[in-house]
């Protein structure tokens, strides 16, 4: 089985635009929603969700008002900033945890002398399995303000792996998140091509610049293309170069064209309405060759 | 004042809304590029680099004489950084959040912590701008403690304009965290407005003053504004859909220098943000 992800360093590429359309062209594959964040990839594919699953992760501290004595210890330890004073007066003051700011490392909840603070776990989000008329669909919402995104990220990739065995699939398609961090990482890591959806402006190219490095990082064979190349024909030209000698390869290039907020519009495909830009992304498909048995 | 520009989704125009309206203000400003896993805002600003700083987090460091491997720092350890079978504990690095909790439960005293370096602070000098990006080391997960290292630049008293990164989840939460005032950017197409109502659930939790920056008015339907108008959200700034600024930006210039007209919208913007918050 092999494993596609899209990424784009740089946010608002087009990556998920992309994505939808490789996941019709694909015929019924399996396609995943790693950008769990904002996740868009189910505005255009309209998936009928079968299965939902809470995603817990991790632990919160939470005090109990009642037994708090206000002594301090687990503001002077908290290292995230999460504690803050909860009410009472100088002297009879009482703590509490925001729960925003709590990465859940549980030092104040095990040094508390009145052992005063809960350490439940946190609910972080869902998970979902859904139908689309392009095969099965796994994809998430991360809960508002929530942590732990890699952790739902590799939830949802190994969900779609699995189904993927299920039901005999070839493919796997991600949507992966921007930026190259913590998601970024979960996403891509271990798959078996990356494509880089980017555009020639100055921050697309310093942000493909970055992607190329993490990729490269975790060894992963890697292919970009430019989307609204003819926007700065010379960037363009400019940034194929610089993939090539990060050692990426070229897929192509997808014109400046209004089909794909079109697309979006009509909750379709960018393949789906046709068009000058629809042609482009079918020539990167094929170029990306990851149907040739087929 | 502390002004933060956030979005649910990524490319909707944080960055030209943070520089431009940086540039437009005319006075001393500090400008906060918080998007560290990929900050764009030097690009336009082209500064003289003031000043470089490593950031690093604490993380464990065991001293093997003293270790009895009892294992009490591998319990203690939410995020699976440090690990004993028995022996002398394994530590992932990537993996420590530097909450300090295997050193203070050690009871041997054998782990004591280390600076790991995680990314860059420069500083740059661009006129009436001072630049301060955070720069996340390729490689590293956590963007959320060099965030808090950047924004440990904020000066009382002086206006500051801070780039957050996109999303809803912690980079963002640790980036618009004590801001006066936010300032949602999007755009008026579904993905826009669907990620628009993440970004306003997300403010709303958090308890901060908000408005909307529509950018590329044309390019979609009236969506956007009807949400806004709806749910009482001001729309505090309009940019058109405009081949030309998208042209602009592609060089890497400032709409406020290279395309004068469009100057106004910006300069209306600061009239209904940072100067209402001064008087």
């Amino acid at each position: 089985m092999k494993e596609l992800v899209v990424i784009s360093g740089k946010g608002g590429t087009g990556k998920t635009s992309v994505t939808a359309s490789f996941a019709v062209l694909a015929g019924r594959q399996v396609v995943a929603d790693c950008d769990v964040d904002a996740a868009d990839l189910h505005l255009i594919l309209s998936p009928r969700i079968k299965e939902r699953h809470e995603f817990r992760s991790g632990h919160e501290a939470v005090i109990r008002r009642d037994d708090c004595r206000g002594c301090g210890t687990c503001l002077e330890l908290c290292r995230f900033g999460a504690v803050r004073m909860g009410g009472g007066t100088e002297g009879d003051a009482v703590f509490e945890i925001d729960p925003v700011a709590c990465e859940g490392c549980g030092v104040c909840v095990r040094f508390c002398p009145q052992h005063a603070i809960d350490f439940p776990e946190r609910l972080c989000g869902e998970w979902m399995i859904s139908d689309t008329r392009c095969g099965t669909m796994v994809h998430a919402r991360l809960g508002t303000a929530a942590e732990n995104s890699g952790k739902l990220v590799s939830t949802v990739r190994r969900e779609a792996r699995r189904i993927a065995e299920e039901e005999n699939r070839s493919l796997v398609i991600v949507d992966g998140p921007p930026g190259i961090g913590c998601p970024v990482i979960a996403s891509l890591t271990g798959a078996t091509v990356v494509l880089v959806v980017t555009e020639p402006t100055v921050s697309g190219e310093h942000d493909l610049e970055r992607v190329l490095s993490l990729t490269r990082h975790f060894n992963i064979p890697t292919a970009i293309c430019v989307n609204k190349w003819d926007l700065n024909p010379e960037m363009t030209r400019r940034i194929e170069a610089g993939a090539l000698r990060a050692g990426a390869r070229v897929a192509g290039r997808i014109r400046y064209d209004r089909s794909v907020t079109l697309a979006q519009m009509q909750e379709r495909a960018v393949v789906e309405i046709g068009g000058p830009c629809a042609e482009d992304i079918e020539r990167i498909w094929k170029q990306l060759g990851l149907q040739e048995e087929a | 004042m502390i002004l933060a520009i956030a979005s649910g989704k990524g490319g909707t125009g944080k960055t030209t809304v943070s520089v431009n309206l940086a540039r437009a203000l005319g006075c001393d400003v500090r400008l906060l590029d918080c998007d560290v896993e990929e900050p764009n805002d030097h690009l336009f600003l082209k500064g003289s680099r003031a000043r470089e700083e490593i950031v690093t987090i604490p993380i464990p460091q065991v001293d093997e004489s003293l270790c009895d491997g009892c294992g009490e720092c591998g319990r203690a350890c939410q995020y699976h950084a440090i690990v004993s079978f028995g022996a002398k504990p394994l530590v992932f690095p990537e993996m420590c959040h530097g909450c300090g909790g295997c050193a203070r439960v050690c009871p041997r005293k054998a782990i004591r912590e280390v600076e790991r370096r995680i990314g860059v602070i420069e500083t740059d000098r661009a006129g009436n701008i001072t630049l301060i990006q955070g720069r996340l080391d390729v490689g590293e997960a956590m963007a959320p403690p060099l965030i808090r290292a950047v924004k440990a630049h904020l000066q009382n008293g002086l206006p500051a304009i801070l780039d957050a990164p996109p999303g809803t989840s912690c980079p963002v939460i640790a980036a618009i965290r004590g801001a006066d005032l936010v300032l949602l950017v999007t755009e008026p197409t579904p993905f826009g407005l669907h990620d628009l109502r993440l970004a306003v659930e997300m403010v709303r939790a958090l308890g901060i003053p908000f408005g909307v920056v529509v950018n590329r008015v044309g390019i979609g339907d009236d969506r956007v504004h009807v949400y806004c108008r709806e749910g009482k959200i001001p729309v505090l700034l309009e940019i058109p859909d405009d081949r030309r600024i998208a042209e602009s930006y592609s060089r890497g210039e400032l709409i406020v220098e290279s395309l004068p007209e469009y100057r106004g919208l910006f300069l209306s913007l600061i009239d209904k943000t940072m100067n209402r918050n001064n008087s």
